[in-house]
Parts: C-alpha cells; sequence; structure tokens
C-alpha cells in the first residue's frame, strides 16, 4: 500500500479547442476541452492539466470558462497552465475552480513572483514549469538549460539548479518538459526527469514526448517520476487513461484503479 | 430543505467544496458563510482550509470565527477538511508552534526529513496524489465506501491524537499517519473529498445525511 503513481492528460487549448501541435507546428484539433476533461475523468485521469496557448490577451476569458464549466462537474485537481504573470491571473484561475497553477516564463523573467505567490495562495497550488533542453555535446556530462519561447530561447540557466531554487522559493511541485522530446513521440528524456526528481523535494511530473504506453511506465520506474503527463496518445483516442494505468500496473507500478 | 454552511475566512477557495456538496446532494442548501449567525444557522457545518496555519488560526481568532467553531463542535455536525482538520487539534508545530481549536486533543506535526520507501526511493514531501484510506471504525461517513479506497492528498502535516480511539483512519506515507479523526459529532479528514472523484463525492453525501451520531 503506497501513494499511487499519477497519470495526468494534459489539454492544450487555443480559443476554446483542444489542440496539440508537434514541435509546435502542424496543429490538430482534438475537440471540446469540457467534453474530453469529462472522458479522462470517466477513464480514471488522476489529475487534469490545462494548458492555455491563447496567443491574444482578448482571448484569455475562454480558458476560465473552461475551468468553470469542468470544476462544477469534474472532481479531481484541476491544474491550469499558460499566461500566468500575475498574483491576480492566479486569484481568478482558483475562483474559476483550478486548485493548481503552472508558472513557466514568469518565473524565469522574475523569480520572486513564484516566493510571492506561494506565499500568497501556498505552495500547495504553484506548479513550477519548467522547460528544458539538453546542452551538453556527446561524450561530455548530461547538461540541461531553460529554454522560454517555446524552447527556442536558451536562458543559461542549468536546470538541476534552477528546480532547486524554485522549491526553495515555494514551488509545491515541477512540471518538467523536455524540449528536445516534446511532440516527438520518442518517450521522456529519462536522465533529465531523474536528475531533477533526485534534486529535489517536491513531486515531478515528467513531460513531453510521450508515444506509448511504455512510455509512461519508464517516466516512472527510470525517471523517477511522481507522475507523468502525456497530452496526443490522450487525445486522439489511441489509448485511454484506463489502458495506460493497466501497462503501468503490469510493470509493478502502484495507480489507482 | 436542510442546509450545510461552508465557513470562509478567506483560506483558500471555496469553489470546489461547493461544487461538489451541490453535486453530492442537489436537495441541500449550500452556502458560503463567514459571520456567526449564518453558520450557527445551518444544519451541518464543513470547515475548509488551505495554506498555513498561522494565517488560519489569525484569521479565525480576528473574525471571531474560533469560538463559533467551538460551539458547533459542540452542538451540530462539523466536517474538517484539510488544514481545516489540522486546526481541530490542540497545537500544531507549523510555523514554529501554533495554537489551535483544541477539539480533538491531540498535536500536528511534520512528516520526518528523508523518507523512504521499501525500495529505498526519497518519498516527496508534500505528500501529494491518491493514496489509500484504511478505515479503522465503523462510521456512517464511510458508508459506501470500499475500504483502502484511494482519496487525494497534498499536505506536508498531519494530525496526531492523544486518544486513539479517535483515530477514523490511516494512510501510509511509509508509515501510517492518521487521516481521518472522529468524535461524536465532529468528523476531520486529511484528504480532499471534493478532489476524490466517486469515493470523495460519496463521503460528502454521507456527511450531508449524516445526524451526528456514531
Amino acid at each position: 500500500m503506497s501513494l499511487a503513481k499519477r497519470i495526468i492528460p494534459c489539454l492544450d487549448v487555443d480559443n476554446g479547442r483542444v489542440v496539440k501541435g508537434v514541435k509546435f507546428v502542424d496543429i490538430r484539433d482534438a475537440g471540446d476541452p469540457v467534453e474530453i476533461a469529462r472522458r479522462y475523468d470517466r477513464e480514471g485521469a488522476d489529475e487534469i492539466t490545462f494548458l492555455d496557448i491563447t496567443a491574444t490577451h482578448d482571448n484569455r476569458d475562454t480558458i476560465v470558462h473552461v475551468v468553470e464549466q469542468v470544476a462544477s462537474e469534474v472532481f479531481i485537481p484541476l491544474t491550469v497552465g499558460g499566461g500566468i504573470r500575475t498574483l491576480e491571473d492566479i486569484r481568478r484561475m482558483l475562483n474559476a475552480g483550478a486548485d493548481k497553477v503552472g508558472i513557466n516564463s514568469a518565473a524565469v523573467f522574475n523569480p520572486d513572483f513564484v516566493r510571492e505567490a506561494a506565499e500568497r495562495f501556498g505552495s500547495q497550488c504553484i506548479v513550477v514549469a519548467i522547460d528544458a533542453k539538453k546542452v551538453s555535446l556527446a561524450g561530455e556530462p548530461n547538461r540541461w538549460e531553460i529554454f522560454t519561447h517555446g524552447g527556442r530561447k536558451p536562458t543559461g540557466i542549468d536546470a538541476i539548479e534552477w528546480a532547486k531554487k524554485m522549491v526553495d522559493y515555494g514551488a509545491g511541485e515541477i512540471l518538467l518538459t523536455s524540449m528536445d522530446r516534446d511532440g516527438t513521440r520518442e518517450g521522456f528524456d529519462l536522465p533529465l526527469t531523474r536528475a531533477i526528481s533526485e534534486a529535489v523535494a517536491v513531486p515531478v511530473i515528467a513531460s513531453g514526448g510521450v508515444g506509448c504506453l511504455d512510455h509512461l511506465a519508464d517516466g516512472v520506474i527510470e525517471g523517477k517520476a511522481d507522475a507523468v503527463l502525456a497530452a496526443s496518445i490522450f487525445h486522439f483516442a489511441e489509448y485511454t487513461i484506463e489502458q495506460a494505468k493497466q501497462q503501468m500496473a503490469s510493470r509493478g507500478i502502484e495507480v489507482r484503479l | 430543505m436542510s442546509s450545510v454552511a461552508v465557513i470562509d475566512y478567506g483560506m483558500g477557495n471555496l469553489h470546489s467544496i461547493v461544487k461538489a456538496l451541490q453535486h453530492a446532494a442537489p436537495e441541500v442548501d449550500v452556502v458560503c458563510v463567514s459571520d456567526a449567525d449564518s453558520i450557527l444557522d445551518a444544519d451541518r457545518v464543513v470547515f475548509p482550509g488551505v495554506g498555513a496555519i498561522r494565517d488560519c488560526m489569525q484569521a479565525l481568532d480576528q473574525s471571531g470565527l474560533s469560538d463559533v467553531i467551538q460551539q458547533v463542535a459542540k452542538s451540530k455536525p462539523l466536517l474538517g477538511i484539510c488544514l481545516g482538520m489540522q486546526a481541530l487539534l490542540t497545537d500544531s508545530e507549523e510555523n514554529n508552534g501554533t495554537k489551535c481549536l483544541d477539539v480533538f486533543a491531540g498535536h500536528v506535526l511534520h512528516f520526518p526529513e528523508s523518507l523512504k520507501d521499501c525500495d529505498g526511493n526519497s518519498l516527496k514531501i508534500p505528500h501529494m496524489g491518491w493514496n489509500q484510506v484504511h478505515q479503522l471504525q465503523q462510521h456512517p461517513l464511510w458508508k459506501n465506501i470500499p475500504q483502502d479506497s484511494r482519496f487525494y492528498f497534498v499536505h506536508s502535516y498531519y494530525a496526531q491524537p492523544d486518544d486513539a480511539a479517535l483515530m477514523a483512519a490511516t494512510t501510509e506515507y511509509p508509515d501510517a499517519f492518521t487521516c481521518a479523526l472522529a468524535q461524536d459529532n465532529v468528523f476531520a479528514v486529511q484528504f480532499h473529498p471534493e478532489k476524490s472523484q466517486a469515493v470523495g463525492l460519496q463521503l460528502l453525501k454521507n456527511f450531508l445525511h449524516w445526524d451526528g451520531h456514531a
């Protein structure tokens, strides 16, 4: 008997629709977020994450409505990320029914924002999202850096040091995305996941690259992740959450069935 | 129509708990209130909370709600959730020691540092996610909830009552800790029933039909 490893489907939402791009191009429409969230809940998702990728500021309210609707009928933890820059943004999402918010670029530009957010709302609802990319060359010891702007802009910040710093500042959880793997379906960057998970005391969610169910189990067993996040393999009903859990259980991982 | 008051004292977001109560028992009138009269008028009271215990106790003391909750604890069904459970103990070691409401005699402790699971992996703090709840006693709030069901937790501190007879359930992380307390008309849980899908809604439904007797 112990704590279950979590499976978290992620919905990338653009103007109120679920989309999923491969390395941010070729965006495919995957449907209505409320309907998809309902399905994931029925299939046994442990949490649901919404990533708002709406580019224009004017349409930001659409995600608030999505969260409100989902939160009134789906009773599992909900996280919202994308465009969270101010304490007011956080308050709005929590009031809409989110349990946690993901802070990404805003943390890089102003780390104190994470501290303020954790002090104000509690660490339990502050997830710091880290987009990391390998910068070491073949033959060198592994080294990853934080990237912003969808993986295009390097910051020179070491990913492991950054994760530790964010936890010191009050992050209650780390959502770690490998920008090398995101959208590739080649599996998580396992050395990166393991390095971060072993470096911090808070739970780490592995993200980026899931293409089949075995990748999820690899993230937990080899990557030491506390939770695994995937988008496209669930959206297009290639696999159900239930199948993913059965597969993880068959590899000896404790899951909520 | 029976009513349930959710105590709003500025500690955290009550949206989820209100929605979950409405969903669990549509025939019950759910109100979110912060004044003594409305709380004392309701048939049942839910005392939620997230965040730090010192802020929580300050908010309760300043608003006069500490006395109201202690009064409710003597008179009608009361459900403490998460920080709301912890605030019902005598004191907490969080924030260098914080005096609490003393409805349940006992203390709130931090999980020890460097916990390991049976494979030697470090356990993360906060204890976050779905863990099994092992019922230790028959209680109306456990009705239709299978033994060892998984509920959603997120916390770094846990309650330890002086009297083990008050323990209604335990959870292992990695050692067993008290995740539910029961005493007369008061029930308290460390997990979040409002975020624990079907079993959580069942527990809320049980509470909304509970007459306060074990």
